[in-house]
C-alpha cells in the first residue's frame, strides 16, 4: 500500500479525495471498508473517483488507500467456468463470505491462488523464450487446455529451470537465465488490449447453427455484430442461442445491466446443456460475468473490460473465443450515469461526448489475429443493443453500427407472429459477406452464394408483393406471383424459422442449411416449370411433398427423409398437369 | 445524541443545503425539526467538508433556517417484525391506521443489496391467476416481475386486484402475504383497493404503505423501498410467498424527475434523470427467489403509459428490466372486453419455465402459439377487410379474422370474479382451434391433437364409454 488520502466528497458512486498520488485508472480503496474504486479524474490536488460498491455511509475524512495500479484481471487456470462480477470478484466466493446478497468491502481473488494444478512443460532447459509464449500448459478443462504463456510484457529470455508437477498459480514454475521466475498467475490493466503480432482478415465464417445467420448474414471469425431491438423481441434469447451453438472455443458472456431471474436461468441452464460437439456441458467453455442492473453501476462500465481481457488471454492461447455482451446500452448508460456525476458538458441525450470513441475502442478489440506466440486466435463480439422505444436513431444504436460489421435487425412484428430468430431479413446486413463468399464456395458447396441470393431476391419481391395484397388481396395477383408468395412463405416458414428449443433444430450444420435450402428452390424450379406447361397454382401448391419438407428440419438424420422428399416431389410434378 | 445543526444555508424545493458540519456520511437518514416543533425525516444525496444536501421526505413546507438539523449516522432503516402484517403505514413507513409504532424484532436498511446472482433459484413454480390471458398466453410465475402496462381509464386496478385474489400455486397451501404500495394515487383509487382487500379478506395478510396524491412526492421514493424491504423480510425471514403491488410507477418516475431538476442535474431523456434505469431496476430487481430459501417474491407493478405510448420512457426502461409485460388495451376495453389484455404485445419471459409437462399440461406451449399465430394474423386481416370488404377475402383468410373475433369473446373475456383453472382455459383454447380445420394447426405436434382435439377427446371418451352399455 502507498500513499494515504482523504475523502473530501462523497456523491452516490463518485467520490472525490485528496492527497493521493494515484495515477489515471488506478485502482484506490475508499474509505473504512475499502470499497474498491477507481481513479477516473485529476484536477489540481483532487482526485476524482468512481466507486464500484454502494456508498452509503462513507464520510469527508475516511482515508483512501492507493494500491499501485489500475484494476487488473487476474488470468490463469480457473477461469472458466466461473460466475464473476463486472470486477472478476467470483460470486460463489462473495456468497460464502457474505450471504444471499452482494456486501462491500469484499476483496476477493478472481481465481483460486492455493488450487494445485498440473503444470505440464512444453519447453525445456536451454530454450529461448519470447514474450507470449507457451511454457507449459495445465488441463483446465476436460477438452480445454490452458496454456501457460510468457506475460506479453516480459522480455523473454533463455530457460534455466523448468519443472513439471503440481503447483498453484503463484508457486515458479520456471526460471529464466537472467534471474526472473514467472508463474502461471498473470495480471493484465483491464483497460489496456493485450498486444498481438496484427490483425488477420475476416475470412473465415463462425458458425453459428442459425440458417438465418450463417445463410444470409453470417459472422466472420473474429468479426463484430450488433443486434439491437426493443425489449421483448428476443435478443437475449438470441444471444444464448449464440453462446450455445456457436462454433468457438471459449464463450464469455457479459451480463452488463440485466435481469438477475435471465442470469439464475443462464447458471442454471448451462451447466446442464451439452455442446452438441463436444458432448461436454457448455458450462467447460463458458465464463459469465454478471452485473445485475440492480448492482453498483460503476462495476457495470467495467465489466465489458473485464470480460474482454478474459477473452483476449484465451485468444493468446490460440483459441477462438465469443463475447457477447447484453447489454451494450446499460453499458453505455452506466458511462451517462457517470458523466453526469462528473458534471461533464453532455453529448447527445445526456451520453458523454467519447461515447462514440469508447464504444470503437471496445469493439476494436475483437478480431482474428496472428499472436504473439505464433499461430491463431481470434474473438469475436456480439452486443446487444437496447434502443429505448425501439429508436434506432438513437446515439448508441447509431454509434454501435457505425463500427460494426454485422447488423441483426430483431423485428417485434415477427415476435408478435412467434417467428423466431426475429431476425428481420430485409433490414438486417452482413459485410462480411463478400469476404466469406470464397469459404463458402470452397468449403460447403459452389452453389452456396447463388442460392442465397435468389432467395434473398425471392423475399425481396415478396415484400414487394405483400404491400399489393394489403391492398388488392392474393386472388386479385397474377399467378406467378402467387406462386412466388407461396415459395417465399415456404423460405419463410421451413427454413428461416428455427426453434432455440427444438433439440434438433436448435442448430443447423452448413451442409443442411444448403439442402435445406436447395430443396426449397428446386420446388420453385418445378412449380415455375408447371406453371408454364399450364398446371394451376392450387394444384402445384397442393403437391403433398410440400408438406414433408416442412419437417425435414427437425430430422436428426434428415438426408433420407430429404431425399424421399425430393423424389416425391420429382414423380408428383411428373404427373402434374 | 448526535449534534443538531442550525446551519441550513439554502433550501431549493426538497433540497436543503446544510453547512459547517462534522463529517457526515453518504445517504445517511437526517432528522429536521422545524421551529414549530414538527419533526421532518431526511437523507444525505451528497457529501463534503463543506457543505452537506440533504433530501426532505415530508417536503421543506415549513423549514427555515431557524431550524435545526441531525445526523443520525445511520442509514434509513425499516423496523420489522411478524405484526407487521396487518398493518397500513404511511408512504415512509409511520402507522397511518392509528396503531402503535411497530416494535421491531430487527431493523433493515432499505436501499437493498442486490440479490448474489449466483444465489438466485430459477422460477419455475406455476401461479394460477384464474385469467386466461395470463395463465394459458402469458404464463406468471413465481418470483417474476410482470408489470401491467395500461393508460389512464383503464380497469388495470381491477385486473391487479384480481390476480391479487386468485393467485395460486396449484396443489399447495402455503403462507402468503400481499404487500401494497400506493405512490400518489388518489384518495377514491386507495380506497377501492382497501375495500377489496377488506372483502376478501386479504388485509389480514397484507401491508399496506399508502403515499396519496397529495401526500409529499419525495416520500413516493421511499415509499417502494419500504414495501420491497418488508417483503424481503416476510419473505426471506419468514418464509412467505409474497406478491407485491405498486402502483403507479409513472408517479414513482415523475418524484425521481422533480428530485433531478431540484438538483440540478444533467437531465436524459424527456428530462427523466438519466440513472432512471438503475433505479427502477433497485427495485424491480428485489424480485425472485434465493437458492435453499422457502419464500420468494413476485412483483405487480401497475404503469399508466402517458399518453398510451409504450416508448415513453417510463414503459420502455421498465420493460427492459421486468420479465415481460401485460397491455391493458384501450380498443379492447372499448369493446367492453374484460379483462381487456391484448396479448399481442403481451410477454411473459418466464413462461416456458413455468408451462409444460408437471407445471401445467404437455400441450400447453403448443396451443398457446397457435392461438397467438392466428389471433395475430386475424388481427392484421381486419386492416384488409376495413379497406376490401370481408367478401374479398380467401376462405382461409375469412376463417382466422372470424377466429380473431372469437378469441376475443369466448378466451379474453370474462367475468370480475370468474376463476379459471388452467385446464379451463386450456380447454377454452382447444374449442376455439377446433373451429378451424385440422391441418391448419400447424404448430401442434399431431399427438397432442390426438389427445387433447375436442374431435378426438370426444372420441375417445364415447369409446371410453362405450363398453359400459
Amino acid at each position: 500500500m502507498e500513499a494515504v488520502g482523504r475523502v473530501k466528497r462523497i456523491a452516490g458512486p463518485v467520490a472525490h479525495a485528496t492527497g493521493l498520488k494515484a495515477n489515471m485508472y488506478d485502482l484506490v480503496l475508499v474509505g473504512e471498508e475499502g470499497l474498491m474504486s477507481e481513479v477516473i479524474g485529476i484536477s489540481g490536488n483532487k482526485h476524482i473517483i468512481q466507486v464500484y460498491e454502494d456508498t452509503s455511509g462513507v464520510k469527508p475524512g475516511e482515508p483512501v488507500k492507493e494500491t499501485g495500479g489500475p484494476l487488473m484481471a487476474q488470468l490463469g487456470p480457473g477461469i472458466l467456468t466461473t460466475i464473476y462480477d463486472g470486477i472478476q470478484r467470483p460470486l460463489p466466493l462473495l456468497a460464502e463470505r457474505s450471504g444471499d446478497f452482494v456486501s462491500r468491502g469484499i476483496f476477493v481473488d478472481g481465481i483460486d491462488h492455493k488450487k494445485k494444478w498440473e503444470f505440464m512443460p512444453t519447453v525445456k532447459k536451454g530454450d529461448v523464450v519470447k514474450p507470449g509464449q507457451t511454457i507449459g500448459t495445465v488441463q483446465e478443462q476436460l477438452l480445454i487446455k490452458h496454456k501457460i504463456m510468457v506475460p506479453p510484457r516480459h522480455k523473454g529470455g533463455t530457460v534455466k529451470e523448468i519443472h513439471s508437477g503440481n503447483f498453484n498459480v503463484e508457486e515458479t514454475v520456471c526460471i529464466l537465465e537472467d534471474g526472473s521466475k514467472l508463474v502461471m498467475l498473470q495480471k493484465w490493466p483491464v483497460r489496456v488490449p493485450r498486444p498481438v503480432v496484427k490483425k488477420l482478415p475476416p475470412t473465415i465464417p463462425l458458425r453459428s447453427g442459425q440458417r438465418v445467420i450463417d445463410g444470409f448474414f453470417p459472422l466472420a471469425k473474429g468479426g463484430t455484430a450488433a443486434i439491437p431491438g426493443g425489449f421483448g423481441t428476443g435478443k437475449t434469447v438470441m444471444q444464448q442461442t449464440l453462446s450455445k451453438f456457436a462454433e468457438v472455443d471459449v464463450v464469455i458472456f457479459v451480463g452488463c445491466g440485466e435481469r438477475g431471474n435471465e442470469m439464475a436461468d443462464l447458471l442454471h441452464e448451462f451447466p446442464e446443456l451439452i455442446d452438441p460437439k463436444t458432448g461436454r456441458p457448455l458450462m467447460e467453455r463458458s465464463i459469465v460475468y454478471a452485473n445485475t442492473s440492480n448492482m453498483p453501476v460503476a462495476a457495470r462500465e467495467a465489466s465489458v473490460y473485464t470480460g474482454m481481457t478474459t477473452a483476449e488471454y484465451y485468444r493468446d492461447m490460440g483459441y477462438d473465443t465469443m463475447m457477447t455482451a447484453d447489454s451494450t446500452s446499460r453499458w453505455a448508460e452506466a458511462m451517462r450515469e457517470l458523466a453526469s456525476r462528473l458534471e461533464e458538458m453532455p453529448g447527445e441525450e445526456g451520453y458523454p461526448a467519447y461515447l462514440s470513441a469508447r464504444l470503437a475502442d471496445f469493439y476494436e478489440r475483437s478480431g482474428r489475429a496472428e499472436i504473439l506466440g505464433g499461430g491463431e486466435g481470434s474473438i469475436s463480439i456480439i452486443g446487444a443493443v437496447s434502443p429505448p422505444g425501439g429508436d434506432f436513431t438513437e446515439p448508441v444504436t447509431q454509434g454501435t453500427l457505425r463500427i460494426v460489421k454485422v447488423f441483426w435487425g430483431l423485428d417485434t412484428k415477427l415476435t408478435q407472429r412467434r417467428h423466431f430468430p426475429s431476425i428481420n431479413w430485409l433490414e438486417s446486413y452482413s459485410l462480411y459477406d463478400k469476404d466469406l463468399e470464397p469459404w463458402f464456395t470452397e468449403n460447403v458447396h459452389p452453389d452456396w452464394n447463388k442460392n442465397k441470393r435468389r432467395a434473398m431476391a425471392i423475399l425481396q419481391e415478396n415484400a414487394e408483393l405483400e404491400e399489393i395484397v394489403m391492398l388488392v388481396g392474393s386472388d386479385a395477383l397474377p399467378e406467378e406471383q402467387q406462386l412466388t408468395l407461396e415459395v417465399a412463405r415456404m423460405i419463410i416458414n421451413y427454413w428461416l424459422a428455427q426453434s432455440a428449443f427444438h433439440p434438433v433444430d436448435c442448430t443447423c450444420s452448413f451442409k443442411k442449411q444448403f439442402d435445406l435450402l436447395a430443396a426449397t428452390l428446386k420446388y420453385r424450379d418445378y412449380a415455375f416449370d408447371a406453371l408454364q406447361r399450364g398446371v394451376s397454382v392450387e394444384q402445384i401448391t397442393s403437391v403433398p411433398s410440400k408438406d414433408a419438407l416442412a419437417k425435414v428440419k427437425l430430422e436428426e438424420d434428415y438426408e433420407p427423409v430429404l431425399q424421399k422428399a425430393l423424389d416425391q416431389m420429382e414423380s408428383e410434378f411428373k404427373v402434374l398437369r | 445524541m448526535a449534534k443538531e445543526y442550525k446551519t441550513i444555508n439554502e433550501i431549493a424545493g426538497p433540497l436543503i443545503f446544510v453547512e459547517k458540519t462534522e463529517p457526515v456520511g453518504y445517504g445517511e437518514l437526517v432528522e429536521i425539526r422545524t421551529a414549530s416543533g414538527e419533526a421532518k425525516r431526511g437523507q444525505v444525496l451528497d457529501t463534503s467538508d463543506e457543505i452537506v444536501v440533504v433530501q426532505v421526505f415530508e417536503g421543506t413546507g415549513g423549514l427555515s433556517k431557524e431550524s435545526a438539523v441531525r445526523f443520525t449516522g445511520d442509514v434509513i432503516k425499516m423496523p420489522l417484525s411478524p405484526s407487521i402484517i396487518g398493518r397500513v403505514l404511511s408512504g415512509s413507513g409511520r402507522p397511518r391506521d392509528g396503531g402503535p409504532a411497530i416494535v421491531p424484532d430487527v431493523e433493515r436498511e432499505i436501499i437493498g443489496a442486490a440479490i448474489n446472482p449466483a444465489q438466485r433459484a430459477k422460477p419455475r413454480a406455476f401461479i394460477q391467476t384464474g385469467i386466461s390471458t395470463i395463465d394459458g398466453t402469458n404464463t406468471l410465475v413465481r418470483g417474476q416481475k410482470l408489470p401491467i402496462f395500461s393508460g389512464s381509464g383503464l380497469p388495470h386496478n381491477d385486473v391487479a386486484l384480481q390476480i391479487a385474489r386468485q393467485a395460486k400455486v396449484l396443489g399447495e397451501a402455503e403462507s402468503f402475504a400481499v404487500i401494497f404500495c400506493a405512490m400518489g394515487i388518489t384518495n377514491e383509487e386507495a380506497q377501492h383497493f382497501m375495500a377489496d382487500f377488506e372483502r376478501t379478506g386479504a388485509l389480514e395478510r397484507a401491508v399496506i404503505f399508502l403515499n396519496l396524491a397529495d401526500d409529499p412526492a419525495v416520500e413516493r421514493l421511499l415509499t417502494p423501498k419500504l414495501g420491497l424491504t418488508t417483503a424481503e423480510y416476510l419473505a426471506f425471514d419468514l418464509d412467505m410467498h409474497v406478491l407485491v403491488i405498486y402502483t403507479d410507477i409513472t408517479n414513482y418516475a415523475e418524484s425521481l424527475r422533480q428530485m433531478g431538476a431540484a438538483r440540478e442535474e444533467v437531465p436524459g431523456r424527456r428530462g427523466y434523470p438519466g440513472y432512471m434505469y438503475t433505479d427502477l431496476a433497485t427495485n424491480y430487481e428485489r424480485a425472485g427467489i434465493i437458492k435453499g430459501k422457502k419464500g420468494s417474491i413476485t412483483q405487480f407493478p401497475i404503469l399508466t403509459m402517458p399518453g398510451d405510448d409504450i416508448t415513453h420512457p417510463i414503459p420502455d426502461l421498465s420493460g427492459y428490466i421486468t420479465e415481460g409485460q401485460m397491455i391493458v388495451s384501450r380498443e379492447l376495453h372499448r369493446k367492453g372486453i374484460y379483462p381487456p389484455i391484448d396479448i399481442r404485445p403481451s410477454l411473459s419471459r418466464l413462461m416456458n419455465s413455468g408451462i409444460g409437462k408437471g407445471h401445467t399440461r404437455e400441450d400447453h406451449r403448443a396451443v398457446s402459439d397457435q392461438l397467438y399465430a392466428y389471433y395475430a394474423e386475424g388481427v392484421d386481416l381486419r386492416g384488409l377487410a376495413a379497406i376490401v370488404g370481408k367478401a374479398a377475402l380467401s376462405e382461409r383468410d375469412t376463417m382466422i379474422l372470424e377466429f380473431a373475433d372469437r378469441f376475443e369473446k369466448r378466451f379474453v373475456n370474462q367475468g370480475r370474479d370468474e376463476d379459471r383453472s388452467i385446464f379451463e382455459t386450456l380447454q377454452i383454447g382447444w374449442e376455439l382451434l377446433a373451429e378451424l380445420p385440422e391441418a391448419m394447426l400447424t404448430r401442434i405436434d399431431d399427438k397432442y391433437i390426438k389427445a387433447y382435439h375436442p374431435k378426438y377427446a370426444s372420441a375417445a371418451k364415447a369409446e371410453a364409454e362405450a363398453p359400459k352399455k
